[in-house]
């Protein structure tokens, strides 16, 4: 470390005449100071290489995604559509309707927002707030806020005949409970579950519960890809590993071709091979081993999703689990048997436990991979072999729920960070092997 | 290994099954991928092998579907989207991340193991939710549907593996040499482009490979960020699979894995070429 910035600092100059005087520099500073200030300044060096790409990352990956999270909590739309009657409605039971004064607040607040320009009106995007808690809310607003402005007195009476959802209290009391900045209501539905009229959480019915068992579905989804692509991935790791070198390279090309290959390549190929009319249904029609009305339906369901995944992933758990292998020596398999144990004892107490830590590296990578996966359930596998991604995008694209598909995308997210901070435990993420 | 000359009786059906089974995996690697080629040749618009194509009789193959391919604007536009995106976002991201990984592999840097952590996180963040994120943000600055939304994107994406290859490459080395480049008179800019750039060189470039083919086969983002103008080719393929299915998607398949040999090729040389300098294996 000091070599480097010898030339400042001839030793010649150094006082060393005197062993109990401090170590001073040419120009008469303590060479701990002049040491202290050189590494700072490499220091900064070393950071300064780092800064632009870590303020590019900050700019455009991590601040998006923390952006993207805060979706799932912000809440702004009551609040700034119905001021006026959330500061009434304060001291409201919940049980019956709001009295009058709560319903000329709310006109006051329809006459002011009809008044804004018609980009900053706040009542579409309320309406589409409300429509996720209660449905009819949007149509309620939107038929209301046409009429509002010309409402007289009784209000009360003006607001429920122009839509029968304003004398209900359910739509107040989701007013009430939503009239807040932040919410938790996405992270309830994401969890199946709503609130009841006492604004205690409970289960949705039987038949609208979809997340919690999507999110089990993909869990068990990701374990059979990572269990399928272990039993795939030890044995020609293991061959690989016992080859000559030179045989080895040349095997390893049918485990580094399709890890090159275009992932939508790879996912049309099992849809050529798995559908209907593709090769594998008319190879077996062909032999007379099915009929030709009983081809089987190996694709857009959970097996073409697991079929294809498996293939696509197995690279990631050959790759870790080979450069393990290659590293334990042969001889201590020798030593073993010469030692009496059978052969199979021989690989289970002895070789097995060396593959641990390519296993381990190998299963996280998959597992973690195939978590978020998204492409190929969305193209081959149907109803059944959807994972949470594919509602994710749904919610982005179609339903465009972005409050639920932020609250959907943070709690995997945050699961696949606690799997990525196992890994970084496990093997750290700086030895992660490409190829 | 070969069997050796006591080996009993199961030891040879257990040597024999051990290699099936493994072939038998490596076919099932290969084969989905191997099958495409000959049916990309086929005259009909079907995934499945005709008698024709069976008796090898040339009535069977044809090369339309590749004609088709060539003759499409959209398919031809897509392959300029393509290399524009995936050209400009490895350039960047080759640049920023070798920066980073020198940087990196300074025994001087602080917080090595998180901002290294921060840094690789783009390619374990599951994809959909990166797309999000950007989907978000770019709209709110005005760079979605744009080129440059998609480079800067994909520039995010390809950057981890830049950095993971670079530091591999920049274990062995050896930081006396550019002392000794510096204390011969040389400058910091000197050194670098002297003595530092042709020792890393193997590692950038493949960890630019690494980047480029990673925007070349993203498609998440794609769906995203990318307007209608930047359709690459993956965009192609995915909508080619999900609207009319046609044997064209073979056609283009079959391209692409030629061009995947052709990477892969050109990243075994380089690693063996990085072994070489190092001094880690012999030829």
């Amino acid at each position: 470390m000091v070599q480097a910035d010898a030339g400042a600092m001839p030793p010649s100059t150094t006082t060393t005449t005197a062993p109990k005087e401090k170590l001073t520099t040419s120009d008469g500073r303590s060479l701990k100071t002049a040491l202290r200030q050189a590494e700072r300044r490499r220091r900064i060096a070393a950071f300064l290489l780092v800064a632009p790409l870590l303020f590019f990352i900050l700019t455009f990956f991590v601040f998006p995604i923390a952006q993207m999270m805060w979706r799932s909590v912000d809440n702004p739309q009551v609040v700034r559509a119905l001021p006026n009657t959330l500061e009434a409605l304060s001291g409201w039971d919940g049980r019956d309707l709001p009295p009058e004064e709560v319903f000329a607040a709310l006109h006051a607040d329809f006459v002011a927002d009809s008044e804004r320009p018609r980009r900053e009106q706040a009542m579409g995007p309320l309406g589409v707030r409300l429509n996720y808690e209660l449905s009819a809310a949007r149509g309620a607003i939107s038929r209301t806020a046409r009429q509002a402005p010309n409402f007289e007195a009784p209000f009360r009476d003006a607001f429920t005949d122009a839509h029968r959802l304003w004398g209900d209290p359910a739509l107040w009391r989701v007013i009430q409970r939503e009239g807040r900045a932040l919410t938790s209501a996405y992270y309830v539905a994401a969890l199946d579950r709503q609130f009841d009229e006492f604004g205690n959480i409970e289960l949705r019915d039987e038949n609208r519960r979809i997340y919690i068992s999507l999110f089990i579905r993909t869990i068990l989804l990701s374990v059979a890809i990572t269990f399928l692509t272990f039993l795939l991935g030890f044995p020609i790791a293991y061959y690989l590993s016992i080859l000559p070198m030179r045989y080895a390279n040349l095997l390893m090309i049918c485990v580094l071709l399709p890890f090159w290959t275009s992932l939508l390549v790879r996912t049309s190929a099992w849809i050529v091979l798995l559908q209907q009319q593709g090769v594998i249904n008319s190879t077996l029609v062909g032999l007379g081993i099915i009929g030709d009305d009983s081809r089987l339906s190996m694709i857009y369901n959970m097996t073409g999703t697991i079929v294809a995944m498996t293939h696509i992933l197995l690279p990631f758990m050959v790759l870790p689990l080979y450069s393990v292998m290659r590293t334990i020596p042969p001889s201590y398999m020798r030593a073993a048997k010469s030692l009496g144990a059978t052969p199979s004892t021989a690989f289970r107490r002895v070789y097995f436990p060396q593959t641990l830590p390519g296993i381990g590296a190998g299963g996280v990578l998959v597992f973690i991979i195939s978590i978020g996966y998204y492409i190929t359930p969305a193209l081959v596998g149907g109803q059944s072999g959807r994972m949470i991604s594919n509602e994710i995008a749904r919610h982005m694209q179609q339903s465009l729920n972005w409050g639920l598909a932020a609250a959907l995308g943070t709690m995997l997210l945050v699961g696949v960070l606690v799997l990525y901070w196992l890994y970084n435990r496990l093997v750290g993420a700086d030895s992660l092997k490409l190829g | 290994m070969a069997l050796p000359a006591y080996a009993t009786t199961k030891d040879k059906i257990w040597y024999y099954t051990f290699r099936v089974i493994c072939y038998a995996i490596f076919f099932f690697l290969m084969a989905p991928i191997m099958i495409m080629i000959p049916l990309s040749f086929n005259v009909q618009p079907y995934f499945s092998f005709t008698p024709e194509m069976l008796r090898l009789s040339p009535e069977g193959y044809s090369l339309r579907w590749y004609q088709d391919f060539l003759s499409s604007d959209s398919w031809m536009r897509s392959i300029r989207n393509s290399f524009i995106i995936g050209i400009a976002s490895t350039a960047l991201a080759t640049t920023l991340g070798t920066l980073a990984a020198l940087g990196l592999s300074r025994s001087e840097m602080p917080f090595k193991g998180a901002i290294m952590a921060l840094l690789i996180s783009p390619m374990i963040v599951p994809l959909i939710i990166s797309a999000a994120g950007m989907f978000f943000f770019f709209s709110q600055i005005n760079i979605s549907g744009t080129y440059l939304g998609v480079i800067l994107a994909h520039t995010a994406l390809g950057t981890p593996f830049v950095i993971i290859t670079v530091t591999a490459t920049l274990v062995g080395f050896d930081h006396s040499l550019t002392r000794a480049a510096a204390s011969l008179g040389a400058s910091p800019s000197r050194a670098f482009f002297k003595i530092t750039m042709p020792l890393i060189l193997p590692g950038v470039i493949s960890g630019a490979l690494f980047a480029f083919i990673t925007s070349f086969d993203e498609i998440v983002i794609v769906l995203f960020v990318a307007g209608p103008g930047q359709r690459t080719i993956p965009r192609e393929m995915w909508s080619g699979i999900r609207e009319d299915i046609s044997p064209t998607i073979l056609a283009v398949a079959t391209l692409m894995v030629l061009l995947s040999v052709l990477l892969l090729l050109v990243i075994e040389l380089l690693r063996r070429r990085s072994e070489r300098l190092r001094g880690l294996s012999p030829g």
